[in-house]
């Protein structure tokens, strides 16, 4: 093996004194793909910052992270200037805020190289509109004068690329480059990466929190928990045998298939839910002065029944109108043509008080277990929130005997609702929104991306809880999600959403294994899955191999 | 009954505040010198070390002494009794209007974030309007209208603090209105006041709060600005910014007359605005932590 | 940026339109017959009356709002009731000190307070930093009425190196009216300053812990020409509200600092025209100082547009 470019040996990193790392040893070759694994907290982030010596103030790290010969950890801050961006670059995960609003894109390509080169501006500005190109923004559509707010997430993540990759550093550190983006957007950033790093011949750390990810691309792996090294080696042996027992649980949690009994009984067929030719538009923006705004159509004449007792699948791309829909399923939001009816009643158009009756046997679950709770209030209060829709008033023990059991259905302690909701992790925060959407035992439960934000160990639990609470109370979900694997483990039938636009529906398996639309194949293309990914690279014998094919890509950067 | 959850987890977040407080010395200085302030005030309806009205020409522009700590003015009256009653005009003044900002202009913002749209629009640009009559303005045509006293410096401060907290409970309301945990609750069929009420104003009264104190502050600042070109409170009762009036003429013979008042002030607005920059300090950290 | 700079303009034409119609009508509330008060008095009623008629005063309240409007577009403030001379040529010579004053005062504190909140916030946490932002806290708290005094005592009574009050105007030349100007804007300027170095350093200090700020770390850049590069910029935004918000307040400020130094200015105007009753000049006044500010608060608008091309398309 040549030498490597990188050496991490024995790195310990200290945050005000909280430990962080423990003795981390990683070796990354050049021209390779590494991974690094981890769910959140096991310091995968500040590895890399590490290595770029980019950490928070108060850090403290000891050991050796070695470029090539040079010692990081000893170089002044002069030096390290001098090697960010030209000899090490990095993607960070948030693209909506990585880049400087006030700046044009070409402005952001351009100063590093002229920074590093000393090039004049229209040397760095051709070579930035040729780096552009190289990323799938090709200066003829996109031109250098163009800001960052003028472009979608994943084009911005593709101009971060762009300015990592300007000066064909010899190692890339791409920091979760994909978790802000949705599954195609996903493989096409990820295969964008590939190449770029095959071309130049650089090395990549690749981190991730999902092997499912990077089981197709990388060459090496290591994978973290709480600071320390679990297991490391080739990436296909590690993740073909599985010795470690937390490799094993990340794989397994990966591709997570809850025990689902009610999974194939067509519980009942009467229609629960059902929406009729439902659009909403938004005012668009208007292109001049004087001419009329034309609407934006979010939601496009959709129509869908949700029988009781079954799970339904929303799946789409992020912005194809799935969480409009559901807004306007729960009457939190009004259609601007079109009904829906729940129960055999029809919601639509319906003020508070009317729906009250309706809205205590359809509640919902959101994504963001730190935002779904008002921080000032017990989880007593923030539980019992629904039985404000209970025909009566309620006494306080009876209050309390609900909120008591309806925690315990969801696996928590009673005690758990004198606290507050920053007291728990997001799994169990995810717990809490779920009994407080079983309290006043609805029929139907609307869930907005519940497992998006968690973590894959955790996210196979709370697949484990709809799955039997579906199986105890009959609940009725309509499961919206960007994940197919979700999908796959909690539905029974999927409508897949494109442009506002239902495209396909019908039993999950069938959809997810022969999709018959542009949408759903897409779809199904770009999804992570670790036992595909491996299979596929076993037959194949390649080091790497985008998942998609080459012929494919003009079509994807469009 | 103590076993209350509520009261429980409210002690919890009290001892929380406290131990953040404590490491906080902008907020420890400021709350020493704001109750400093309300304390003299208050012992000044009880006591003062000599009578704010009597004078006493020949005791006039006296020195600082055992009898006059900080000396006489030209009638001379004591100067640390002026300032004792000064500071209840000041404080009356600067928290009524106060008061007058808090109340119509919170629930003025918080409406406007809950019914967005054209009462939004109208609200705001209202107070745009407000905002081009600078307290100082306002009071130049109040006092105009109506003649200068106490209550016509209060409408015009108050005036002007009404946009500024509309703005402030607007801005931070429309925030937390697309937020997953108001979802929620309408989910649970509650209303826009209820949800008010219940979720908005308790998590936006933490920058309601400082906003307070540091219109407290300015308010002061204003107050004693219009006593001072004789549009504030009037004679006989005493005002920090009158004695400052009336120091100016004496500059050049008596200058310790001008510098209690200015130093009264000062001190006043110091502590409202450390107690204000400490109080973001220890309150806002858990909100952000949270997100 | 069109569309954005128009939609400015209608919104402070709508301003503009509903302040002076505030002011208007709030002095039409006022008690007290603006003819007789001319007249005195012991003026007949039938000269009273005539009186009203000449001036317009028995016409509909709308008709003679839009005439009064009308009148100002023009130029014509209406006349004032004491001196019987035009509004405007009162204001005119008055505005010749306030204007300057408030001017001097805005680049006084300008210059003190950005330079001071950049270097504030690029050594934050160091003892230069708390010092100044020692200072900046403790200037805040001064009326700057009274630091005005301060200044006499120092520098006019003590040193006796500038002039204590009264103003000899400009045509002796620059220096003499511009020595008058000195303190009474010193004394505007520095509250003002320790305000704006704060903000300048705390909005600078926001934007420095943006991901954009690492993004151009990560390109190898120093911590000091991102400062300069990337958040400057950025911070810049918050900055130029509270500049249109404190023309406002060095405008209204005037007002007091004129008569602590004896300046005819603005100020000086308008409280002998209360004095006085002399509402017209108060409601010139008035409406002249509103229509600066929401001017001044449109150029900071059309300032943020070039700040922030995020708002260009709005």
């Amino acid at each position: 093996m040549a030498a490597p470019i990188l050496t991490i040996a024995g790195l310990e990193l200290a945050i005000a004194g909280t430990p962080v790392l423990r003795g981390i040893d990683m070796q990354i070759a050049p021209g390779t793909v590494h991974a690094l694994v981890g769910e959140s907290g096991s310091g995968k982030s500040m590895t890399a910052l590490t290595v770029l010596r980019l950490l928070p103030n108060g850090a403290h790290a000891a050991g050796t992270v070695r470029l090539g010969e040079e010692d990081l950890l000893a170089a002044g801050e002069a030096r390290m200037c001098a090697l960010r961006g030209d000899r090490v670059a990095m993607v960070f995960q948030e693209p909506m805020t990585a880049l400087n609003p006030v700046k044009t894109i070409g402005e952001q390509v351009a100063e590093g190289i002229r920074w590093h080169t000393g090039a004049g501006r229209a040397d760095a500005e051709a070579r930035a509109a040729r780096m552009l190109d190289r990323v799938g923004l090709p200066p003829a559509k996109f031109p250098l004068d163009r800001y960052p707010h003028e472009l979608s997430g994943g084009q911005r993540q593709r101009v971060v690329i762009a300015i990592a990759c300007a000066l064909a550093p010899r190692l890339l550190i791409a920091d979760e480059p994909t978790t802000a983006l949705d599954v195609v957007l996903q493989a096409q950033i990820l295969d964008l990466l590939g190449e770029l790093v095959a071309e130049d011949q650089m090395a990549l750390m690749l981190i991730s929190h999902d092997l499912g990810v990077v089981a197709g691309r990388a060459d090496q792996i290591t994978i973290l928990r709480e600071g320390a090294v679990q297991e490391a080696g080739n990436a296909l042996e590690v993740l073909r045998a599985q010795r470690h027992p937390y490799t094993r649980q990340l794989a397994e949690a990966s591709a997570h298939r809850p025990a689902w009994h009610n999974r194939a009984a067509p519980a009942g067929q009467r229609a629960l839910l059902e929406a009729r030719n439902i659009v909403r538009e938004y005012p668009g923006q208007r292109a001049g002065l004087f001419s009329p705004a034309r609407p934006l159509r979010a939601v496009d004449d959709v129509s869908f029944v949700v029988p009781a007792g079954r799970s339904v699948g929303l799946v789409g791309r992020s912005g194809c109108g799935k969480s409009t829909l559901a807004r306007i399923v729960l009457a939190l939001d009004r259609p601007t043509s079109g009904t829906v009816a729940f129960d055999g009643m029809r919601t639509t158009g319906l003020g508070d008080r009317d729906l009250r009756a309706a809205r205590r046997k359809m509640q919902v679950v959101f994504q963001d277990p730190y935002g779904s709770f008002d921080p000032r209030q017990t989880v007593e209060r923030l539980i019992a929130e629904p039985l404000h829709l209970e025909p009566r008033p309620l006494a306080r023990a009876e209050r309390r005997d609900r909120v008591e059991s309806a925690l315990r259905e969801v696996g928590m302690p009673a005690e758990a609702m004198r606290r507050y909701p920053h007291e728990f992790s997001g799994g169990q925060r995810q717990r809490l929104a779920i009994a407080r959407a079983i309290i006043t035992r609805p029929r139907l439960v609307v869930c907005d991306e519940p497992v998006s934000a968690l973590d894959v160990s955790t996210r196979a639990q709370i697949l484990d809880l709809f799955a039997r609470l579906n199986d105890e109370l009959g609940l009725a979900y309509l499961f919206i999600t960007h994940d197919l694997s979700v999908a796959r483990a909690i539905t029974h039938e999927v409508m897949v959403m494109q442009a506002g636009r239902i495209v396909e529906r019908g039993a999950t398996a069938d959809v997810l294994d022969s999709p018959h639309s542009d949408a759903a194949q897409r779809l199904v293309a770009a999804a992570p899955d670790l036992n595909r990914a491996i299979e596929r690279r076993v037959r194949s014998g390649a080091p790497y191999l985008p998942l998609e094919g080459r012929s494919e890509k003009q079509a994807k950067r469009n | 009954m103590s076993t209350d959850p509520l009261i429980a987890a409210g002690h919890e977040d009290w001892r929380l505040f406290v131990a953040k407080a404590r490491a906080n010395r902008s907020f420890q200085a400021g709350a020493v010198l704001t109750l400093a302030v309300l304390a003299m005030a208050a012992l000044s309806l009880v006591w003062t070390p000599h009578d704010v009205a009597a004078l006493s020409i020949s005791d006039r522009l006296q020195p600082p002494s055992a009898a006059h700590w900080l000396g006489t003015d030209h009638f001379g009256r004591d100067i640390v009794s002026m300032i004792m009653a000064g500071s209840r005009n000041s404080i009356a003044v600067a928290l009524i209007a106060v008061g007058i900002g808090v109340g119509i202009g919170v629930p003025l913002g918080c409406w406007a974030a809950a019914r967005r749209g054209l009462v939004d629009e109208v609200l705001m640009r209202a107070s745009d309007i407000v905002f081009a009559f600078p307290a100082l303005v306002s009071a130049v045509m109040i006092t105009a209208i109506f003649g200068p006293g106490a209550v016509n410096a209060i409408i015009a401060i108050g005036i002007f603090n009404i946009p500024v907290f509309a703005r402030v409970a607007r801005g931070a309301a429309l925030a937390l209105w697309p937020r997953e945990f108001i979802l929620a609750a309408r989910a649970s069929g509650k209303g826009a006041a209820r949800i008010t009420i219940e979720h908005i104003l308790p998590n936006i009264a933490n920058l309601l709060l400082v906003q307070g104190t540091i219109q407290f502050s300015l308010g002061i600042l204003a107050e004693a600005g219009l006593s001072y070109v004789g549009l504030g409170a009037q004679p006989p009762a005493t005002s920090w910014g009158r004695m400052l009036a009336e120091a100016q003429t004496m500059i050049a013979i008596a200058p310790q007359m001008a510098l209690a008042p200015g130093i009264a002030i000062i001190v006043t607005v110091l502590g409202l605005n450390l107690l204000g920059d400490g109080l973001r300090d220890v309150l806002d950290p858990k909100l952000r932590r949270e997100r | 940026m069109l569309a954005y700079t128009a939609r400015r303009l209608l919104i402070v034409l709508v301003t503009l339109l509903c302040a002076s119609a505030v002011v208007f009508f709030v002095l039409e509330i006022v008690p007290g017959d603006p003819a007789r008060l001319m007249l005195g008095l012991n003026a007949s009623d039938a000269a009273v009356q005539a009186l009203r008629e000449q001036m317009g005063l028995n016409e509909p309240v709308l008709i003679r709002y839009f005439a009064w409007l009308g009148g100002m577009a023009r130029g014509d403030f209406g006349t004032s009731l004491t001196y019987s001379v035009p509004v405007i040529e009162l204001i005119g010579e008055r505005v010749m000190v306030s204007v300057p004053l408030a001017l001097i005062a805005l680049v006084m504190s300008t210059a003190i307070a950005i330079p001071l909140g950049i270097f504030t916030a690029a050594r934050r946490g160091r003892p230069a930093d708390t010092a100044a932002m020692a200072g900046a806290q403790l200037g805040i708290a001064i009326p700057n009425f009274w630091f005005a005094l301060l200044l006499v005592w120092v520098f006019a009574i003590t040193l006796q190196w500038l002039p204590a009050g009264g103003f000899p105007g400009w045509s002796d030349g620059l220096w003499p009216g511009l020595s008058a100007l000195l303190l009474p804007a010193v004394a505007l300027a520095l509250p003002q300053a320790a305000i704006l170095t704060r903000i300048t350093r705390s909005a600078l200090i926001e934007t420095l812990a943006e991901d954009y700020v690492r993004t151009a770390r990560a390109k190898g850049l120093p911590a000091r020409v991102v400062l300069w590069r990337h958040a400057l910029r950025n911070a810049l935004i918050p900055v130029l509200t509270i500049l249109g918000l404190q023309f406002a307040f060095l405008l209204a400020g005037t007002i007091i600092i004129e008569n602590v130094f004896y300046l005819p200015g603005l100020g000086r105007l308008v409280f002998q025209a209360i004095g006085q009753r002399d509402l017209i000049v108060v409601e010139g006044v008035v409406v002249l100082l509103v229509a600066t500010v929401v001017f001044v608060n449109f150029l900071v608008d059309l300032a943020y547009g070039w700040a922030d091309p995020r708002l260009r398309r709005r």
